[in-house]
């Protein structure tokens, strides 16, 4: 995949930059961070990150600094799908343990690992603000909560028929 | 059915929308104060209605705006915190979903105050859904007038932007945001200076809570005055609660707080008893860093005396007996909950969360999590409980940020009420991992099953 914004995406990053005053655009970091993960396969590669470094004009090392202090950066190739199970007290105490058991076993991955047809990740996440929907799961930049096993099947065979249709 | 100021309107069908929220009276507050009041009279109409930050630290908002500074020539910004990471808080999200246009509303209305033109909202990053959502109400509000250039003729401008940020927790701390809107890292600055002094790009910068920015649309309705008859003594007004754990009825709740926790926990307007019939045996009232209390010294004080939901009453007792409303994050454990477990996994998520900047922050929270887990796995021993008592005092005030505060106190309250379940697990190892310590005497003493 060319690490290179095609013209949407650098509309938009060039509508992220606008937002903040002259002489400020390293401001708009986090969110061209954001941007390039999705632009470029759901992870930042050096290449990547040493691209958002010259569109912003910032020096390489500014941009490593803050790709690798924020958990939402993927500074490795992810699946196509990355669940993002939250393992934080609240969810805890509503049974978020007896999920993240039945995902690893009907994906037969552990947690930060990714299924060989390279489809699914799972990662272990921590409060996502969806407490009172417990247990839940982020995946993308959608919130799956209320989660059940029966749940969970149901989302996993929805994404395996939409990697199936593309 | 009590007092309702900010989610009177939330099941009005359509309320996203600018047409609906208006047509329900919405933007008369923005009228009223653009049109009628001067910047001092918003900041004094605030300071009367006695409305505490709603972000955690509940300090007086009108005291921290009348502290911006005003140098010539410099601009002001407002911020709004939108970083919601507390375990157990959730209602920030509740509000921006659902009522996007009251907090751009409250945005203008406290822009015009503070005399910031250009207004950020920073919203944590795994919200990713709301941005959305808040820029059609800013678009929206924009097209009718109420934001961009000259509003409503009086020649005030004001933009508002929506940033993203990466998923870090310590980025909802008000120095450490200000860092993450400058494209850095998220690590808290040393104060003095304060944000209201030198805050975003050095410039003077309010930071406040979503919540706190949405309670000012009612106060410049109804005034502030009459505000500050809602509630009680120093809590006035209305407080939305996220309210989580083995409840009947999880969900976010606006409560005048002049109701007692026993009714928020039990009555069917609110969280509906515990979950299965079980029993409850402890709560985290005000989010994962306040400390947890036994049922027992949740429904009543020390003294006896009915606890309520709010500021004074549920501190009431220090933190001996007491703990702190703080972000109204309800965590209610029942009877089969873990105090080892669930301690465990809140030292791990500060732990997670530290930005590394103090040793004893950084190191400290991984030696909690390191020796609770020994415990919690069965290997633990008595002098463990011991250690894990010192590592958290010598963390609390030894810090750059309330980071280490918040990573210290609910350890130390775990072991304050639950020592003997500690203990328990220390003397038990095998039986610890198969079984629960269970209720003991920590139940709640009100509601006794027949
Ligand atoms: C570690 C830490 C995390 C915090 N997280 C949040 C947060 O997510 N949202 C928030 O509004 N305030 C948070 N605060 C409090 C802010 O620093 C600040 O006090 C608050 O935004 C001020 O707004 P308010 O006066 O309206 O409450 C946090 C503080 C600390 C120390
Ligand atoms: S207390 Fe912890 S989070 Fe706060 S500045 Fe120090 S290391 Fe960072
Ligand atoms: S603890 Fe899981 S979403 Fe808050």
């Amino acid at each position: 995949m060319a690490t290179i914004f095609n013209d949407t995406q650098m509309t938009e990053f060039k509508r992220l930059v606008a937002r903040y005053p002259e002489g400020k655009q390293k401001s708009a970091l986090l969110p061209a961070l954001h941007l390039a993960q999705e632009s470029f396969g759901g992870w930042l590669s050096t290449e990547a990150l040493d691209y958002v470094a010259s569109l912003l004009s910032i020096e390489p090392i500014e941009v490593y600094e803050v790709a690798t202090f924020y958990s939402m950066y993927n500074l490795k190739p992810v699946g196509k799908f990355v669940f993002e199970v939250c393992q934080t007290g609240p969810c805890m105490i509503s049974g978020s343990d007896n999920i993240i058991e039945y995902i690893k076993k009907t994906l037969d991955i552990k947690p930060g690992e990714t299924t060989k047809d390279g489809l699914f990740t799972l990662k272990l996440v921590e409060c996502l603000g969806a407490c009172g929907y417990a247990p839940m799961m982020q995946v993308g930049k959608i919130y799956k909560e209320h989660l059940t096993k029966e749940k969970v099947d149901s989302i996993i065979a929805a994404y395996r028929a939409e990697a199936a249709s593309n | 059915m009590g007092v309702k100021l900010l989610l009177d309107k939330a099941n009005v069908p359509g309320i996203r929308t600018y047409d609906v929220y208006r047509r329900e009276g919405g933007y008369r507050a923005v009228e009223k104060a653009l049109k009628e009041m001067s910047t001092e009279a918003i900041v004094e109409e605030v300071k009367k209605s006695g409305l505490r930050g709603r972000g955690g630290a509940g300090f007086p908002t009108g005291m921290k705006w009348s502290f911006i500074a005003k140098p010539e020539g410099v601009p002001r910004h407002l911020v709004c915190n939108a970083d919601e990471s507390e375990p157990g808080t959730f209602k920030d999200r509740y509000l921006m979903e659902f009522l996007p246009h009251l907090l751009i509303e409250g945005l203008i209305i406290s822009s015009y105050a503070l005399g910031s033109n250009d207004t950020y909202i920073y919203i944590r990053g795994e919200y990713a859904w709301i941005p959305d959502i808040l820029e059609e109400a800013i678009n929206e509000a924009k097209a009718n007038g109420f934001l961009g250039k000259n509003i409503l003729g009086t020649g005030f401008d004001c933009n508002i932007n929506v940033q993203r940020g990466g998923g870090a927790y310590i980025c909802g701390e008000e120095t450490a945001l200000i860092e993450s809107l400058e494209g850095k890292r998220g690590n808290p600055r040393i104060k003095p200076p304060f944000p209201a002094i030198q805050g975003l790009w050095m410039r003077p910068t309010v930071v406040n809570n979503v919540e706190t920015l949405a309670a000012i649309v009612p106060i410049i309705n109804i005034g502030g005055d009459e505000y500050a008859k809602i509630g009680v003594g120093k809590s006035t007004g209305t407080k939305l609660i996220s309210a989580c754990g083995n409840i009947n009825k999880p969900g976010v709740y606006e409560i005048d707080m002049t109701i007692s926790v026993e009714e928020f926990i039990y009555s069917d307007e609110y969280c509906g008893g515990i979950k299965g019939g079980k029993r409850l045996k402890a709560c985290i009232p005000g989010g994962s860093s306040v400390p947890i209390l036994p049922a027992n010294l949740l429904l009543k004080t020390a003294k006896g005396e009915t606890r309520y939901m709010n500021y004074e009453s549920l501190s009431d007792g220090g933190f001996a007996t007491g703990s702190m409303l703080g972000s109204g994050g309800f965590i209610v454990l029942d009877e089969d909950q873990c105090i080892v477990k669930n301690t465990l996994t809140l030292a791990r998520f500060y732990r997670h969360e530290s930005c590394g900047q103090c040793s004893p922050c950084r190191e400290g929270t991984g030696w909690m999590e390191k020796i609770l887990q020994k415990i919690e796995s069965g290997k633990g021993e008595i002098s463990d409980i011991d250690l894990l008592w010192d590592i958290q005092r010598k963390i609390e005030g030894n810090t750059i940020c309330p980071l280490g505060d918040a990573a210290s106190w609910p350890v130390a309250a775990a072991i304050r009420h639950f020592r003997d379940e500690f203990e328990w697990h220390v003397n038990n190892p095998e039986l610890s991992q198969t079984s629960n310590f269970g209720l003991q005497h920590y139940a709640d003493p009100i509601h006794v099953p027949a």
